[in-house]
């Protein structure tokens, strides 16, 4: 198991007279195999779940084990660097480092963790930006590739630690239909590929008809999950 | 480190412009921080060099007479009316004994007894005021380099020869070869030849000074056998008044360093140092607020990228060193070419300028700028460097 969220809660403005609790106990567990999409009207509690879920925030109740780890006693250090080897990110925006090329982008998450790159790794990083159908655009600047070949890249950036889990924010709500499907193909391949649970984050309905489990959130509680995750996964 | 400097570098050349600005604010704060710093103290090493080239470093003299008045016995109120005692001519008692611990003496490099006194130079109708100087030509030389500065004939004194200053002789209208009548008053009286004339730039001493043999100068002056004064060279000169106390202590004499008797020039020199230290101060604070203000701009700028870099799992140290090294990058590269231009605009100066006197630029100076500027620019940079550490990686992703 991946993910495993146990009455899981997030307030805002805590200890003050507006404070508003958003998620409200939330139970969800996550295998590797997963592939699922958290779907739900906007203001339902999905970017926050998400964020948790990404150790870019604390909940203020519950526990989430990721990898079998409780994270709520965790220091600032030390959820960074599970989140550096636990976790993938692919955001609405691509968010690229401008400064640097596709590749050296692509080779980033693990550059901050370990420095410069081995001939190994860098292998590893073309083959992802093969993977992803940009191993001629390796040495462009992010500035000098589409929408598209951005995101793709992020694609492979998120995958070069090969995290257990990549986390998915409207990876495709900024991209058209036919660059959105390939993009939503290659998180298919990784899936089976590398063995790394999804969870996808869309306002798509389409999209997350297509993905093997969905879960739908609605007001901060978990109103229905399509294959909730079974031991025997 | 290496990704840090790696990000560092690439957010350095990524805004160009603003980093070229930004070396060139600093090189020039820079430039003028060692141009300064190098014409002031070329300056003050010249003003001390021509002080100290007339007179010695510490003059050590008998103690001056004082009225030595009987304590009263207990009980009884004494009132005393005491004039001061006029202080004559008087030798230092044991001199050669003094001399000999004097050579010895730490911190002391040179050691001169005189014995000096006030005379009349007379030649014909012309009368002149002068103050006769006996000296050893050997231990002196080593106070004074009068040789340097004889513009007739040569530094000699013995039996019956005299050095003059260029004005008296002037004055007295003689050369050299000429004879001039000494006369210090109560019959004493001696008739020298003049071997040479000096010039040793400051008016009083051409116009004043008549060096003479010791001996002769003992007998004219009626002390026989007696020196007033030893003149003596110590090896640091801002130690002068330290040695000078430390002799005073020891011996029960009167000592007195150069810095006492120039306090004037002491203190122009200090108020000089303060203005360039104020100077070179406020430079480097407007630099420092330089290198603040950009990299500030480069954290707003990169606040999106700082937020996916600190998702991606790097840590906030992380990115405050990337933010620290660009300072210090920022004043190393730009302190560098700031010396440069400094050393140029030091050597233009040398070449073109008024010429009165050199100024040198040690490495010492320009090493002390580089590391200082460095130093300046990881200090400056550490505000904006804790702000980009400090972002949530959740808010700066969301920045627009």
């Amino acid at each position: 198991m991946v993910l495993d969220l146990v009455e899981l809660r997030k307030s805002y403005n805590v200890g003050r007279p507006t404070e508003t609790e958003v998620l409200h106990g939330v139970n969800l567990k996550l295998g590797r195999e997963d592939f699922a999409a958290l779907v739900g009207p906007s203001g339902s509690g999905k970017s926050t779940l998400l964020n948790l879920i990404g150790l870019l925030d604390t909940p203020t109740g519950g526990e989430l084990y990721l990898l079998g780890r409780a994270t709520s006693t965790l220091d600032d250090a030390d959820r960074t660097a599970l989140r550096a080897v636990a976790i993938g990110f692919v955001f609405q925006f691509h968010y690229l480092v401008e400064a640097f090329s596709a590749l050296e982008n692509v080779l980033m998450p693990w550059m901050v963790r370990h420095g410069r790159p081995d001939g190994e790794t860098i292998d590893w990083a073309r083959s992802l930006l093969d993977a992803v159908g940009l191993s001629d655009f390796a040495d462009r600047k992010p500035a000098e590739l589409s929408g598209g070949q951005q995101q793709r890249v992020a694609v492979a950036r998120s995958l070069v630690t090969r995290p257990a889990l990549l986390l998915a924010d409207e990876p495709t709500g900024n991209l058209d239909t036919r660059t959105s499907a390939s993009v939503f193909e290659l998180f298919r391949h990784f899936n089976a590929a590398l063995g790394c649970a999804v969870l996808l984050v869309t306002h798509d309905l389409h999209l997350a008809e297509t993905c093997d489990r969905r879960i739908e959130l609605v007001d901060g509680r978990i109103v229905s999950d399509s294959k909730p995750f079974t031991p025997s996964q | 480190m290496w990704i840090e400097w790696t990000i560092a570098m690439r957010l350095l050349r990524e805004g160009r412009i603003q980093s070229t600005l930004i070396l060139v604010g600093i090189g020039v704060g820079v430039a003028v921080i060692v141009f300064i710093t190098a014409l002031i103290s070329g300056l003050q090493a010249n003003m001390i060099a021509r002080t100290l080239g007339t007179q010695a470093h510490v003059r050590v003299e008998a103690p001056e007479e004082a009225n030595r008045i009987a304590p009263a016995a207990s009980g009884v109120v004494q009132l005393v009316l005491e004039d001061p005692r006029a202080q004559r001519l008087r030798s230092i008692n044991n001199w050669q004994e003094v001399q000999a611990e004097l050579d010895d003496f730490p911190g002391v490099v040179a050691v001169s007894p005189l014995v000096s006194g006030p005379a009349f130079a007379r030649r014909g109708e012309a009368r002149e005021s002068v103050a006769v100087i006996g000296m050893d030509v050997a231990r002196y030389r080593r106070i004074v380099a009068v040789d340097e500065d004889i513009v007739a004939g040569e530094f000699r004194v013995g039996a019956g020869d005299a050095v003059i200053g260029r004005v008296l002789a002037g004055n007295l209208g003689v050369g050299v070869g000429d004879k001039v009548r000494f006369d210090t008053g109560g019959g004493r009286e001696a008739v020298l030849n003049i071997v040479g004339i000096f010039e040793l730039g400051v008016r009083e001493l051409d116009e004043r000074y008549a060096y003479l043999g010791l001996k002769q100068a003992q007998s004219l002056l009626g002390l026989p056998g007696g020196v007033t004064v030893i003149d003596l060279k110590v090896e640091e000169i801002f130690a002068a008044d330290e040695v000078a106390r430390r002799i005073a202590r020891r011996m029960s004499l009167k000592a007195e360093s150069w810095m006492q008797t120039n306090a004037e020039l002491l203190n122009a020199l200090s108020a000089q140092s303060l203005s360039t230290g104020m100077i070179s101060f406020f430079v480097a604070v407007s630099v420092a607020f330089g290198i603040a203000s950009v990299l500030s701009i480069s954290v707003v700028q990169h606040t999106r990228e700082i937020g996916i870099l600190r998702a991606m799992g790097t840590t906030r140290r992380r990115v405050l060193r990337v933010f620290l090294l660009q300072g210090g990058v920022f004043g190393s590269v730009g302190s560098v070419a700031g010396s440069f231009l400094g050393y140029g605009l030091v050597s233009a100066f040398n070449a073109f300028g008024p010429g009165l006197f050199e100024v040198p630029v040690s490495p010492r100076l320009v090493f002390a700028a580089v590391a200082l500027a460095t130093v300046t620019g990881v200090l400056s940079a550490a505000l904006p460097a804790r702000r980009a550490a400090r972002l949530d990686p959740m808010t700066a992703i969301r920045h627009v």
